[in-house]
Order: C-alpha cells, then sequence, then structure tokens
C-alpha cells in the first residue's frame, strides 16, 4: 500500500526503493505525497502547501518555514534516499561510506580508518569532485610534486630547511604516495585524459586512475563512446569478455600518444608504465591502425582471439 | 501613450540619462517602465550580461538589443569545476560567436566562462569584429594556441586578453609573435594557464617593451625567475603582476637585479603567481610588500614561517589568498600573526595543499580562521579548508565578522561533526546566516541536519548561492531553503538525501532562479519528468552517463539533474548522456 510506503519509521522497510507498491506512472509520486499530508494536519501550517504535489505559483518564498519542531517529524518519515537501496551513496553508522551505484564513490574502503595507504589499487576512497578544489588548482599542485620529484636530485635550490622528503611524502593522491603509476600527463591532470573517437567531434575525457587494467579502461570507453541504450544488466558480462577495442577484432582499435608523442596500439607495455607514459588516446579505425606498432601476443594480461 | 504623458523628453535626452545607469538590474528596471521607455533603452544598451547561455538564444539577445559592444556569458554549471559535469555537456560558444558576427560589428568585448571556445570560434572572432579589444576566457576549454594566434594577427587593438585557468591546446609558442610590431595597445594581458615550453620569451618581451598601457601581467610557469627582472624593467608601470617560476639557485646579483627592478614598479599593488618558490627570494619582493592591496601565494609552495614574514611587510593587504602547508610547524598561529598585521583584510582564502591526505595531525584548525574573524573587522568574503570545526568556533566568526558576504568552509572529510562536543554544525552555520546579514554566498560542510536548512530559509534573505553536499536528512531541508531564501539563485546540492517532494512543492521557485543542480540525490526520475511537463519556462534536464533513465522504473532517482529558467526552450546541443524532461522534447536517443 503505498501509504505504508510513505510513512515508513526510520530505517528499514524501503526495500526496492520505489519498486515494490509503487506504479510506475508519475502520479504514484504525487499520491504519495498526498497521503502525508492527509493523515497529518498541520498546526495551523496551512502556508506549507507541500502535501498537495506540485505547488503552482503557491511557494513563491512568502511560505514561512516551519517552526523549530517540525510537524513533519511527527507524521513520519517521508521517503528518503534512504529508502533507495544503495543508490545514493550515503555514510553508514560508522562513518564509512558505502558504495553508490551511480558512481560518485569508488570503492568503500575508507582510506581515514586505516590512516594508511588501501591496499586496493582502484581503491582510492576519494569521492569524485571532493574536496572542492578546481581542477587547475590540482594541476597545479600536481605539477609542484612532479618537479620537486625531479628536483630531488639538485643541490642547493635556495635554502630548504624542511627535507623536500617529507614535503613528497605529504602530498599523496588517490592514498598512494606519488610515484610515476599515479598518472599525471603533461598538464598533470591527476589522471584524466583527453579521448576522441574517429568519427564523433565530441571528444571526452576518461580518469586513468579509476582503472587497474586495460579491460576496465576499454570497458569504460566502450561505454563511453559504443554504448547501446539498452545495456541495462549487460554491464556485468561485458566486464568478464574481452573487450573488442584491445583485440583487434573490431572496426575500431584502442591507441594512445605517448610521452614522446608516437600513437601506439594500446595494451602492448604493462598497464603501469602504459599509465605513465599516456598523453592521449584514440579510437581509431582500425583501417588506419596499420602503421602502428604491431602488437605483441602478450598472453598474461587478457583473453583474446587472435585478430582476423 | 507617448503622447499622453505629462513629462515628455525628447529620446535623445533620455538616452543621456540612461547612458548612467550601468548596472544590468537598473537597466532591467528602466526598460519595465513603458514602452517607449523600453524601445529607447534597448537600443542604447551596450553591455549585456548572460548568466547561462542556454536561458535565452543568441536571436534572441540580438532581436531585442542590437547594439550591443560587450558581451558576457557563463556555460556550464558550477560543479563542472570539480569534475561533476561531464565532458562534452555543452557550452559551446561558436554559435554566439556566428550570429553576433553578423549582427554585431562593433562588438569589442567578449567575456566567456567555463564554456567550451574552440578555434574555429577564435578565428570567427578575429575575423569578425573589427573594433575587438577585449578577450577574456575564463575556465575555458576547447582552444589551442592556432586559435590564439588569430587573435594576436587580427585583432589590432587588442587590449586584453585575459585566459585565466583555461585548458589551452599549446601546440607552439609562436603565437606570441603574431601580435603585430603596430600592436600597443595592450594593457591587461594573462597567460598563467599555458603549458610549460609553449610561451615564446623573446616574443613576449617584445611585446611587453611596445605596449606602455600594460598594467596587468600574468606570466606563466615556464617563465624562470631570472627573467622577471627582465619584464620588470621594461614595465614599470605595471600595477598586477602574475610571476612565473620563483625558483631559482640563489646568486647575489640575482638577488639583487630582482629586487631592483621590483623597487622600479612604483604602481605595483598586486601579487601572484610564485610556482616553485625559493624563500630566499622572497625578500626581493619587501621594498613593493607596504603598497601590496592583493597577494595571491595560493600556488607558491612556502611553508609558514617565510610567509608570515613576507605577509607581515604587507600592512595594506586587502585581499590574502595563500596555500597552506600541511607540514608540522603551527599554522594557526601564522594566521595570528597576519591578523595582527593585516587590518584591512578583506578577502582570505586558505587552500589545502594535501586534500586526500589522510593523517589527522592538522596544522592549521578553526583557530586560525576564528583568530583572523578577530583582528580583521573588514573581513568580508572567506574560502577556508580545513579538518576540524566547532559551534564554537562559527559563532565566534559570525559574532566578529558581521559583514561578511560570501562564506564558504570546506571541512575535508564529509559529515566531519562538532570536534568538541560531537553534535551537528546546524548551530554554527546557523549563527553565520542570522549575524552576517548581507550574506550573498554560502558553502556548507560537515556533519549538517534539516536544521541548519531551516536556520538558512529563516535567515538567509539576501543569499544568492548556496552549495550543499553531504547534508541533511530529508526534503524538509531542501524545503525550508526553496522557501525560505527570496533572494536565491544559485543552488547546488550533491550527495543529500533530498528527493520528490520539496522540488515538486517549490517549483515554482524555480522560475525565479537561475539554476539548480543536484547530483547524487533522491530525485525521481518520474518528478523530472513532472517538472519538464508542468513547468515550460524551466529546462530540465537529467544526465546520466551509464544509461538511459527511462529504461528504470520512474520512481528510480535520476543520477544528476540540472534545472534552470530559460525562454529559448530546450537546447538543441545535448550530447547523448543528456536528456531534456520538455514534453516537446520526447526522449529520442
Amino acid at each position: 500500500m503505498e501509504g505504508e510506503l510513505v510513512l515508513l519509521g526510520g530505517g528499514g522497510g524501503g526495500g526496492g526503493g520505489g519498486s515494490s507498491g509503487v506504479s510506475t506512472n508519475e502520479s504514484a509520486v504525487l499520491s504519495n505525497v498526498e497521503v502525508v499530508s492527509e493523515a497529518c494536519s498541520y498546526p495551523a501550517e496551512s502556508e506549507l502547501e507541500l502535501g498537495l504535489g506540485l505547488s503552482l505559483g503557491g511557494a513563491t518564498g512568502k511560505t514561512k518555514p516551519a517552526t523549530a519542531t517540525s510537524s513533519w517529524g511527527e507524521c513520519g518519515r517521508i521517503l528518503t534516499a534512504k529508502d533507495f537501496p544503495s543508490v545514493v551513496s550515503h555514510r553508514t553508522k560508522n562513518g564509512g561510506p558505502s558504495v553508490s551505484v551511480s558512481g560518485t564513490k569508488r570503492a568503500a574502503e575508507s582510506v581515514s580508518h586505516e590512516g594508511g595507504s588501501p591496499t586496493g589499487i582502484s581503491g582510492s576512497s576519494q569521492v569524485v569532485g571532493w574536496p572542492p578544489i578546481r581542477a587547475y588548482r590540482m594541476n597545479s599542485l600536481v605539477n609542484q610534486a612532479k618537479s620537486q620529484r625531479a628536483d630531488e636530485g639538485d643541490s642547493g635550490i635556495g635554502e630548504k630547511d624542511k627535507p623536500k622528503d617529507a614535503l613528497k611524502k605529504k602530498l599523496n593522491y588517490n592514498g598512494n604516495k606519488i610515484s610515476s603509476t599515479t598518472t599525471v600527463n603533461e598538464k598533470g591532470h591527476l589522471g584524466f585524459v583527453k579521448v576522441n573517437m574517429d568519427g564523433i567531434p565530441i571528444g571526452r575525457k576518461v580518469d586513468l586512475n579509476a582503472h587497474s587494467c586495460y579491460q576496465s579502461l576499454a570497458q569504460a570507453l566502450e561505454d563511453m563512446f559504443l554504448r547501446s541504450t539498452n545495456s541495462v544488466g549487460a554491464e556485468k558480462e561485458q566486464l568478464t569478455k574481452a573487450s573488442k577495442l584491445l583485440d583487434g577484432s573490431f572496426e575500431f582499435v584502442l591507441t594512445y600518444e605517448d610521452k614522446e608523442g608516437d600513437w601506439m596500439l594500446v595494451g602492448d607495455v604493462p598497464w603501469r608504465m602504459f599509465v605513465s607514459s599516456v598523453r592521449r588516446l584514440r579510437i581509431m579505425r582500425t583501417s588506419e591502425a596499420n602503421g602502428l606498432a604491431p602488437r605483441f601476443h602478450d598472453s598474461n594480461e587478457r583473453q583474446r582471439s587472435k585478430p582476423i | 501613450m507617448q503622447k499622453e504623458m505629462a513629462y515628455s523628453f525628447p529620446d535623445e535626452v533620455l538616452k543621456h540619462v540612461f547612458s548612467f545607469i550601468q548596472s544590468d538590474k537598473d537597466r532591467n528596471a528602466v526598460s519595465l517602465v513603458c514602452k517607449s521607455w523600453y524601445e529607447i533603452e534597448r537600443w542604447c544598451r551596450r553591455k549585456v550580461f548572460i548568466g547561462n547561455c542556454y536561458a535565452v538564444s543568441p536571436r534572441m539577445v540580438i532581436r531585442r538589443f542590437p547594439e550591443v559592444r560587450s558581451i558576457e556569458l557563463k556555460g556550464k554549471p558550477h560543479f563542472a569545476d570539480f569534475n561533476l559535469v561531464p565532458d562534452g555537456w555543452g557550452g559551446y560558444v561558436l554559435q554566439w560567436i556566428a550570429e553576433m558576427a553578423g549582427a554585431y560589428p562593433w562588438l569589442g568585448e567578449i567575456r566567456l566562462k567555463r564554456m567550451v571556445v574552440t578555434d574555429e570560434s577564435l578565428e570567427l572572432i578575429a575575423k569578425s569584429f573589427k573594433n575587438f579589444k577585449v578577450l577574456v576566457l575564463f575556465s575555458c576549454e576547447g582552444f589551442s594556441t592556432d586559435g590564439l594566434a588569430a587573435i594576436a594577427a587580427s585583432c589590432k587593438n587588442l587590449r586584453e586578453l585575459d585566459l585565466r585557468e583555461s585548458e589551452v591546446d599549446d601546440l607552439s609558442g609562436h603565437w606570441l609573435a603574431q601580435f603585430p610590431e603596430t600592436c600597443t595597445s595592450l594593457v591587461s594581458l594573462n597567460i598563467s594557464c599555458l603549458g610549460s615550453d609553449e610561451v615564446s620569451f623573446s616574443a613576449l618581451e617584445r611585446l611587453v617593451d611596445r605596449c606602455p598601457n600594460l598594467r596587468s601581467l600574468q606570466l606563466n610557469r615556464a617563465v624562470t625567475l631570472d627573467k622577471i627582472a627582465n619584464i620588470l624593467r621594461r614595465a614599470p608601470q605595471l600595477v598586477d603582476f602574475g610571476t612565473g617560476n620563483y625558483a631559482a639557485e640563489l646568486q647575489p646579483d640575482v638577488f639583487s637585479n630582482l629586487a631592483g627592478a621590483f623597487s622600479s614598479c612604483k604602481e605595483l599593488k598586486s601579487l601572484s603567481g610564485f610556482w616553485d618558490v625559493v624563500p630566499a627570494y622572497l625578500p626581493a619582493l619587501y621594498s613593493i610588500c607596504p603598497r601590496l592591496t592583493s597577494l595571491n601565494l595560493s600556488y607558491a609552495t612556502i611553508q609558514s614561517p617565510d610567509l608570515i614574514k613576507l605577509v607581515s611587510h604587507c600592512p595594506r593587504l586587502q585581499r590574502l589568498l595563500f596555500l597552506i602547508q600541511v607540514l608540522d610547524y603551527v599554522e594557526d598561529s601564522g594566521l595570528e600573526e597576519l591578523a595582527s598585521s593585516c587590518k584591512d583584510l578583506q578577502e582570505l582564502r586558505v587552500f589545502p595543499s594535501d586534500p586526500f591526505g589522510v593523517e589527522p595531525n592538522v596544522s592549521l584548525t578553526e583557530q586560525g580562521l576564528v583568530a583572523v574573524s578577530l583582528g580583521c573587522p573588514k573581513l568580508q568574503s572567506v574560502l577556508y579548508f580545513c579538518r576540524r570545526m566547532s559551534n564554537a568556533a562559527l559563532v565566534t566568526i559570525a559574532q566578529n565578522c558581521p559583514n561578511l558576504t560570501r562564506f564558504r568552509l570546506c571541512i575535508i572529510e564529509p559529515k566531519t561533526p562538532d570536534y568538541l562536543t560531537l553534535d551537528p554544525l546546524d548551530a554554527g552555520f546557523g549563527a553565520i546566516v542570522e549575524h552576517c546579514k548581507d550574506l550573498r554566498r554560502l558553502s556548507l560542510s560537515g556533519l549538517l541536519t534539516d536544521h541548519v536548512f531551516e536556520y538558512i530559509g529563516t535567515y538567509g534573505k539576501k543569499l544568492e548561492m548556496l552549495s550543499v553536499a553531504f547534508a541533511g536528512d530529508s526534503d524538509l531541508g531542501l524545503h525550508h531553503v526553496l522557501s525560505g531564501c527570496e533572494s536565491l539563485r544559485k543552488l547546488e546540492i550533491r550527495d543529500c538525501p533530498f528527493g520528490d517532494k520539496a522540488l515538486l512543492a517549490n517549483a515554482a521557485k524555480l522560475e525565479t532562479m537561475r539554476s539548480l543542480w543536484m547530483s547524487s540525490c533522491a530525485v525521481s526520475f518520474g518528478a523530472c519528468k513532472l517538472l519538464g511537463q508542468k513547468m515550460p519556462k524551466l529546462n530540465v534536464e537529467v544526465i546520466d552517463e551509464t544509461e538511459p533513465p527511462d529504461s528504470r522504473p520512474e520512481s528510480y532517482p535520476v543520477d544528476k539533474l540540472y534545472i534552470y529558467k530559460s525562454v529559448a526552450g530546450p537546447r538543441f546541443d545535448m550530447p547523448p548522456f543528456v536528456w531534456s524532461m520538455d514534453e516537446a522534447v520526447k526522449i529520442l536517443h
């Protein structure tokens, strides 16, 4: 019954988000809302026209806010994010983040609990876009860390009271110490590299630090550029099969430009080496990729069939 | 009607009067008085500001204001700065340029923020506007030095070229040499965002040499310290200077040359840049410190003692931006020293050098901000990153600084409570909105319940922009804000348990705002569709990179939602991962 769904007590019962008992036409959303307003009477809060669905011309800011102890608390809880199982990232009681389907959070590990770097490769517990620091500023921080690493060997760059090591160690990103494995391309975009696909004018950016192997990267790119509209539920199976962008069997193949400006086929070198030398990616027509460095048949990393 | 007006001035008189009215708000009010005023005003409006490039179409602007000389456009939502808006979302300026090229041959100034600007757009600008003077590309992307070369080569009277924080594909440094020898008009040049190799220094020197009116110059990181003196000696009239790299082996002659060059700049009031600082070179600035009103050290990895020494030489400092190093000395006392020496401070920004650091042993805490609030009564604008906060501290800050207009606090770990009491920080932020009656911009962080929004709705009557993350308990929170904040224009929310109810109940409010962003909240697809259908003056856009929202039940929450008022209808340049909820635009992708 929709009424029950809405008047939930704290915590449980949200099961299935909107699926159980809530019909899929839009009026269901409104009817839930209406049930609440009828079930509880707001003490003299007629200005709070919340229960009436769309308030057209009503709530223009002149409504008085509810007094401190809101009557809402008395009526029971309205559907909130907690009722939608794991679709909105929120903290569990012990403060650790929970995994979010929407992808705003990465691994569920909370680095702050451990006080050290996480073990998982893609185990960055960072939330996308948090803390809110402009990409421009982040790049600058990273670039400085880079040059400080580069300067390591130099003597006599002015007086330096504090050892550079201390500074270096403190600059962790993604929970790992900055090392050649942290992707910092020429502009220091902290893992984001540009991807263009032949025939598509709009380029995208992909975060290499979110991936730990070619498969996952290729999968992400397939989703970005080649996704069909009916991919629901297909995610899991696609992860296990070899990416068509990598095995040369497809009309397109994934290539990258390295630090020296050469274009190479993706997949030949160990992942970490790739990550430290890649400048940008291009999904190229296989027909045009003929001149590129021939692919080695590196067997360990992936299963693939011989290219046709 | 015109004939019946008791007081009827000739148009020229009204035009003259209107020319003194510069603010958009006033101009808009003028145009509402009567039809003839509307007509006169629209023909003499020279400057147009469009806060959301999709709120109106170029054609509509051109139709209403035929004689525009200066335009400012903003594109992507603010959260694009933090990678929350996927690439390819939109904000393309090309169509605007193309339409204006035909309609505004005398267009002289283009200012863009968060827009995608291609080389084609830049080439079109260079070709189309003979009197082009000012190009500001703030946080833009999509262009390369080729486009800049076109601008440099064609714009004979270019006064201002400002590329701050933009992403430029550096193909070659030779674009600077494209400024013709006859170009002597530059007043402001900001190339701080350019990459390492792509500035031809000799071309830069020659350019600076021949532009006697150059007042503002921001170099990029590639320009080394030893070259700064050369530049400064060619431009002693500079008012605003951004150094490049500020690191080199300490050499007495380089130092004295630099110190001498700085001291010859008698007008210098504002400094920035300072990448890779070698502290030993900071004293070269001492001679100009007493005149400085603005100092941006937010990229400077210098340490507190050196920073404090520098700042203590700058008693007239009004604006200080700096980077706090999380190392093992006390930063709060540094801020205390600052508070005692810079009584005129109006704006303070403190950035973390180690935003993802795990260690809790912060050397910068809330005490630093409290100290500044106590010592600097003129404080108006705060951006502060820290790792802990208390309600008591916030109340103190609020009481000390009732003139705050912008308060942005970022406690780095989401949902951090008051470290003393473990309470939510509702009361603290409540004090901020209550005491700071002119507060226009607020960013929240830490552990917050619906109560904080109640305070905001009650007291934040002048609040125009609110940023919320990981806060609130229920729709009531959102309802408080939407129903209480009368001046609200921009609201951006991420990771909060706000759903359909408050949004639908306050739908009309959305038409009075510029935009609303909600990501990782609990707004259902059904509610988005309803809003789209019922509110024709709003563009309701759902962003989802994984799959179309209609492939799931309607009650399923959308990933990202961007709602903005528009008279232009749904836009035509949406990428595949953005869906418009407008009824006229069926979901066809």
